[in-house]
């Protein structure tokens, strides 16, 4: 036992019976129980997609009834931009993981914070979005667009929220000098999640942006 | 070091380098780049003759783009290529099932709506 806890990488300090982390499994687990959900959201959007009654659409212009016109309501450069930060930002992470398990404290706080600047920027960037989306007469009601385009991106907002929140306790723990090398599994596991918010959106960035 | 610790270490193999971090982030930003500029010039800004022609191959390109993309970040971000095993099992089981998920509804919709206009 005594010799586990010094050998083993990442702080582990128990023996189990896989030889992994219990951790580092309860995390992958619930990662792919997320992988369900999120594919019944897709799933949802695909199947409702192009069968709306009344616009704004997400790809073509509309003219409703009383003669308002509506643009293509989707502004790919905008979106283009949070996708590649939000991409960089799990590069980011990972130099910080790997800043962690060398114990190098300035690369560790420095990668983190940028994730975390990358991760809210992604975040304004939808709420700008929905703002400017609501504003041009697209709400959770008022489609079928509207109700499954809010619904997927909302709950991936949620993720990103929850992970940037998660994130910053740790640069906070890390500016302490509080993640050391023997805990840096407490990092990996953020990391970890965090590059499943970022899988979520490579899927849900051609899906919803780009396929029409 | 008892059999145990032997199992841990060999469980969880060493990350990659930053090097190797960075190399992989260059290609997902390309690729990403690619979707982008492939959507400008079938349905964008840029859309000229060749749009025509790139159309029916547009969405398995980008899907292809899109699954190139995920196994990188996994692979490599996710240290799924250099981690035990039983991780990856765990990831792609259940994808497999979202995918299948994903799948089976848009057929079963697909059907339904034939069903629904041919009376």
């Amino acid at each position: 036992m005594t010799a586990v806890a010094h050998d083993a990488p990442h702080g582990l300090e128990h023996a189990t019976a896989t030889g992994l982390d219990s951790r580092k499994l309860a995390i992958w687990t619930f990662i792919g129980s997320e992988c369900m959900f999120f594919a019944s959201l897709i799933s949802n959007y695909l199947v409702h997609k192009g069968r709306n009654l009344v616009g704004p659409y997400a790809h073509e212009p509309w003219t409703s009834p009383t003669g308002q016109h509506y643009e293509p309501i989707l502004e790919i450069p905008l979106v283009t931009l949070g996708t590649a930060l939000l991409l960089f930002s799990s590069l980011f992470v990972v130099l910080a993981l790997s800043g962690a398990q060398r114990g190098n404290r300035k690369a560790l706080v420095g990668w983190l914070g940028a994730t975390i600047a990358c991760g809210i920027f992604f975040v304004g960037m939808q709420v700008y979005e929905f703002t400017h989306f609501v504003h041009e007469g697209l709400t959770l009601s008022t489609n079928l667009f509207g109700a499954s385009f809010y619904t997927l991106t909302g709950f991936h907002g949620t993720h990103v929220t929850i992970g940037v929140i998660w994130l910053i306790t740790l640069w906070i723990l890390a500016l302490r000098g509080r993640i050391p090398p023997a805990k840096s599994l407490n990092l990996e596991m953020a990391a970890l999640y965090w590059h499943f918010v970022d899988v979520v959106w490579i899927v849900i960035f051609p899906v919803v942006y780009l396929i029409k | 070091m008892d059999a145990h610790a032997t199992s841990v270490t060999h469980g969880e193999h060493a990350h990659p380098t930053a090097g190797l971090y960075a190399k992989v982030g260059l290609v997902l930003f390309v690729l990403t780049a690619l979707e982008v500029g492939l959507y400008e010039i079938t349905y964008g800004g840029h859309a000229g003759p060749s749009a025509a022609i790139i159309k029916p191959f547009f969405v398995p390109m980008l899907l292809l783009l899109s699954a190139a993309k995920f196994a990188l970040v996994a692979m490599f971000y996710m240290h799924l290529k250099q981690d035990s095993k039983l991780f990856s099992g765990i990831f792609v089981f259940p994808l497999t099932i979202a995918a299948v998920i994903i799948v089976g509804l848009m057929i079963l919709m697909s059907y339904h709506m034939a069903f629904s206009k041919s009376g």
